[in-house]
């Protein structure tokens, strides 16, 4: 085989890690949206400010240091101890689930029956609020996520398959956090299918997706299962944020990727998670494979823009994604 | 007592049908009108003109643009930076190429060129609605970005890949360059704005209006009153870039002056149009003055507070102001979708009634 072409095949496979990273925030967006019509922008700044507080947890920072030095004039920034890396993700799930309630208290039960754009609007306001509080909470400089997660290429991959190719080839490069965060996927997504498959919980979650007002009438109580939602979504998030941050530090740009897992959703259908996985996988390999065979002619970057049109272009033709509940329309 | 129809008697249909029905509220406008344009240039100074009145102006275009697409048309827009991005570059490229047309022409052929784009743009708005819509302008956004970034020709080839205006004179007066006044840069801006605002009034009460608003309410039953979507949602599309076109145009050659695309014309600029409408009042003309009214003073006045009275430092007063402006969208949906404008509306209901409510 020709170093080309198994460099062809090397950009497949990142592309589809690289998917896997965008299917996990897609995720988070699918859950929400399934259960309560509400598309949540908020889901990046979620996976950020989840990444944060678990970093700010761990190093044992004081929240709001700066502000409270800034008012007081003192000079305070750590506890001085550090918190066991499970624990503080115990914590922050904590904190994610405090989040889900408020958001639910003090935001979306008022907005019960507002127009879909209404509802995304408040989510970007959310996507703000949530961003600032987390720089107040945090600060604002890049942070690194000690978790002890493999980083680099792996070696033996590169060895086994060196072998393969001429002298041009040296083997596939294939970052191990990759891997792992592949796994962790197949691991969140079995997961989250078995708890809306085999619980109670999980079925009622399901039964307010379909209909909100049977669900209602049988017994459910719709404000338990967005709390729950919200909070299924901002465990994801978390996720997410770990994957993320470890491998290009927790900071501002972390938020972008929501945007990202935008022409993911679009390709997959909003409302299917099989779709957000198939979804990710097409746009990673889409994108990677563009910018590997067209990027040069054209100055590079091209993965600013290539999914979203290719979702674009999609959508022209099915515009309710590959695996969306068709749209049906009444006057 | 003075707010109310009583004694204002129509005898003409044009009379009955003026924008203004209340006396009180026509002569209001010609003293705005009258403050802004005879008053304002002799007291301006360059730290009111570029802090606060240049952009509100060129930001009130932008966001009378999108009010026409998002709130009268319905098709919601994340790619208003990039179509601001347009109307930039093409007003540089107009500049440079065509040094003796005056430059306000330079600006209204930008923003037509803008509207070719928007168009365009707005071709899968036939097939996709909604969310997916909003997301299908990304693609837009995304797209214009790294091409002003990446094709030299649009930046002709300059070094560090920004656009400089050139200074161009209306009737003998440096209206862009570093030797602009400020009431000059201020009258251009007024000018547009006046303009822009007077043609979205008059085109949203006209049929153009009439049918966007038919499809934003429900766009299968304006299909079956005989709306034409093509032409109601391409027009939409395109009269908004027009707009949006006109004021990247203004924000690049009299606010700026110089300006690198991914900065100046980012996503952010998206959402910030964006919030303008929501807080202004969606589907109002008023609205988008009174959201970009409010969100140009919020940074600064928080800025006075924050720097200057409390002794905070900048960056702190800058996440500051992203919870407060994530908090003021949440309040606005919670307890006035309608934003701005609906607090208007109910105020002079209120006023119409003073005062004897009963």
């Amino acid at each position: 085989m020709s170093a080309d072409f198994l460099y062809g095949i090397e950009v497949v496979i990142n592309g589809l890690m690289a998917g896997v990273m965008y299917a996990l925030v897609a995720l988070g967006f699918v859950l929400i949206f399934k259960a309560s019509g509400i598309f949540n922008f908020a889901q990046g700044v979620m996976a950020l400010f989840a990444a944060l507080t678990l970093v700010g947890i761990m190093e044992g920072q004081i929240p709001f240091a700066h502000l409270i030095n800034a008012t007081f004039g003192t000079e305070i920034h750590h506890f001085g101890w550090h918190v066991p890396a499970l624990l503080a993700i115990a914590m922050t799930v904590g904190v994610m689930v405090l989040f889900a309630w408020a958001v639910q208290r003090f935001l979306f039960r008022h907005l019960v029956g507002q127009e879909p754009i209404i509802l995304f609007m408040a989510t970007i306001g959310l996507a703000y609020f949530l961003e600032g509080v987390g720089d107040l909470m945090w600060g604002s400089d890049i942070k690194t996520l000690a978790l002890g997660l493999p980083q680099g290429g792996a070696r033996w991959i590169e060895d086994a398959t060196a072998g393969l190719g001429g002298d041009d080839f040296y083997g596939f490069f294939i970052d191990k956090l990759d891997i792992v965060a592949t796994g962790v996927a197949i691991v969140l997504v079995t997961g989250l299918i078995l708890f809306s498959q085999y619980t109670k919980h999980g079925r009622a979650m399901r039964a307010v997706a379909d209909d909100h007002q049977a669900a209602l009438s049988v017994g459910i109580s719709l404000n338990f299962i967005w709390i729950l939602v919200w909070s299924l979504a901002g465990f994801v998030a978390l996720v997410a944020g770990i994957m993320w941050g470890a491998k290009s530090g927790v900071q501002f740009s972390l938020s972008l990727i929501a945007l990202k897992a935008l022409p993911v959703l679009m390709l997959g259908g909003f409302t299917s998670i099989p779709g957000a996985i198939v979804g990710g996988l097409i746009i990673g390999v889409g994108e990677k494979l563009f910018e590997y065979l067209i990027g040069p002619m054209v100055g590079g970057a091209t993965e600013n823009w290539f999914a979203y049109v290719l979702a674009l272009l999609f959508l022209v033709f099915r515009p309710q994604g590959l695996f969306g509940e068709k749209i049906i329309e009444r006057v | 007592m003075l707010y109310r129809e009583a004694g204002d008697f129509k005898t003409s249909y044009v009379a009955d049908s003026q924008t203004f029905p209340i006396a009180f509220d026509r002569y209001r406008y010609w003293v705005v009108l009258a403050v802004a344009f005879l008053v304002v240039p002799f007291f301006i100074t360059d730290y009111t003109a570029n802090a606060l009145l240049l952009p509100f102006l060129i930001y009130s275009i932008a966001a009378i643009g999108l009010n026409i697409l998002t709130g009268y048309a319905g098709q919601v827009s994340l790619g208003t930076g990039g179509f601001m991005a347009v109307g930039a570059y093409a007003c540089y490229k107009l500049m440079t190429a065509f040094p003796d047309v005056n430059i306000l022409i330079h600006v209204i052929l930008a923003g037509g060129i803008t509207a070719a784009v928007g168009t365009a743009f707005g071709l899968p708005s036939l097939r996709i609605k909604g969310f997916y819509l909003a997301v299908a302008t990304l693609a837009a956004q995304f797209f214009l970005v790294w091409l002003f970034n990446k094709v030299s020709w649009f930046y002709n080839y300059s070094a560090s890949g920004q656009i400089n205006a050139p200074e161009r004179t209306v009737l003998g007066v440096a209206v862009t360059g570093p030797n602009t006044p400020a009431w000059a840069s201020y009258l251009v801006c007024l000018v547009f704005v006046t303009a822009c605002a007077l043609i979205a009034r008059n085109l949203t009460r006209g049929a153009l209006g009439r049918q966007w608003m038919a499809i934003r309410d429900m766009d299968i039953a304006a299909e079956i009153i005989g709306v034409n979507p093509l032409k109601a949602k391409l027009t939409a599309f395109a009269v908004s870039s027009f707009f949006v076109g006109i004021s990247g145009a203004l924000f690049f050659a009299v606010y700026l002056g110089a300006v690198e695309v991914g900065e100046a014309f980012g996503i952010n600029k998206s959402f910030l149009v964006l919030f303008m409408i929501i807080i202004g009042g969606l589907g109002s003309i008023f609205g988008a003055f009174a959201g970009a009214a409010f969100l140009v003073c919020l940074p600064v006045v928080l800025k006075l507070i924050g720097v200057d009275l409390l002794g905070w430092p900048t960056d702190l007063v800058a996440h500051f102001q992203l919870v407060i402006v994530g908090l003021l969208i949440m309040f606005f949906l919670v307890k006035e979708p309608h934003g701005l404008a609906q607090l208007w509306r109910l105020a002079k209901e209120k006023l119409r009634l003073w005062p004897f409510p009963h």
